[in-house]
């Protein structure tokens, strides 16, 4: 079996509200010191075989039609 | 007309729609997101929601449902679409619309009337406006934020397809106050806010909403 693992996160200049949102709850819980918060979404993809180079390339079309918006997202695939 | 109103798993305002479609002078027509299947209509809405619960992004799950296949096809070949607040989530991440729509700002669900000005009245969905007309509508969304980069928003003002714009305070934090746009062609439009709740008196904040709906009977019999 192939894993892969699909890194989704909002682009930097895209505003990230629920990165905002935590962001504004650490201070409270004590976590001084923390500047930024950004959130995104992590898929774990199993796919049937061996990883190899189609598959990584099919993950990557994947990533890009259905698990991102390419306009607000950038994603990375890597195999786990 | 026959205007088309799609129901995906999780839309709510699509029986609100075929009701304003009906008042709008033309006749509403059901269609189901598994059929691929327009029914031979005239034009289509899709409708307000949390179509697939909203699941993964607004919109993204529902943009492959087997009815969007139809209705990209024919809006390729011009129909008027008209997407109302999930269905413009829809329509972006179908690529008919440029664009997204992002959690709002505040991070709270919005919902009140929302003052509007519609800037584009060569749209069959705003036809029957007055330019620069000032409406209030209803508007409600949690995910209304529209972001574009710099060069896609310059474009969308350049070439008149703002459709509708915020008036007073800014709901959402969409980018340049857009609360609606068009596509190069001007047959599909996107809105945040919803017209199909704000034409009767007995609720909404009054009629505004229904020249969407009448516009397109005023173009079929220009």
């Amino acid at each position: 079996m192939a894993r892969y693992v699909v890194d989704v996160m909002p682009k930097s200049e895209i505003l990230d509200p629920q990165g905002k949102a935590v962001l504004g709850a650490l201070p409270r819980l004590g976590f001084a010191g923390v500047v930024d918060v950004r959130q995104g979404k992590r898929f774990e993809v199993e796919i049937e075989g061996d990883a190899t180079a189609e598959s990584l390339a099919e993950v990557q079309q994947m990533a890009q039609t259905l698990l991102s918006n390419p306009v607000i997202e950038d994603f990375e695939v890597r195999a786990v | 007309m026959r205007v088309g109103v799609v129901t995906f798993p999780g839309s709510l305002d699509d029986v609100d729609a075929r009701r304003a479609v009906t008042f709008g002078g033309n006749e509403a027509v059901v269609l189901w997101h598994g059929d691929h299947d327009l029914r031979g209509v005239d034009a289509v809405v899709l409708p307000g929601g949390f179509s697939y619960g909203d699941y993964l992004r607004c919109g993204a799950i529902s943009r492959f449902a087997p009815v969007m296949t139809e209705v990209i096809e024919a809006a390729g070949k011009g129909m008027p679409v008209l997407g109302i607040c999930n269905g413009f989530q829809i329509l972006c991440e179908s690529h008919l619309l440029p664009g997204a729509l992002i959690r709002n700002d505040h991070r709270k669900f919005v919902c009140r009337d929302q003052r509007l000005r519609i800037e584009n009245t060569s749209t069959p969905w705003t036809s029957a406006y007055a330019p620069g007309a000032e409406v209030t509508i209803v508007l409600k969304n949690g995910e209304g934020g529209f972001v574009a980069d710099e060069a896609t928003l310059d474009l969308l003002e350049g070439e008149g397809r703002v459709v509708a714009r915020y008036l007073d305070d800014n709901p959402n934090g969409s980018l340049r106050d857009i609360a609606g746009i068009t596509n190069e062609r001007g047959n599909v439009v996107g809105l945040m806010p919803h017209p199909e709740h704000a034409v009767e008196d007995l609720c909404g904040p009054g009629t505004d909403g229904l020249g969407f709906f009448t516009s397109l009977a005023a173009a079929a019999f220009a």
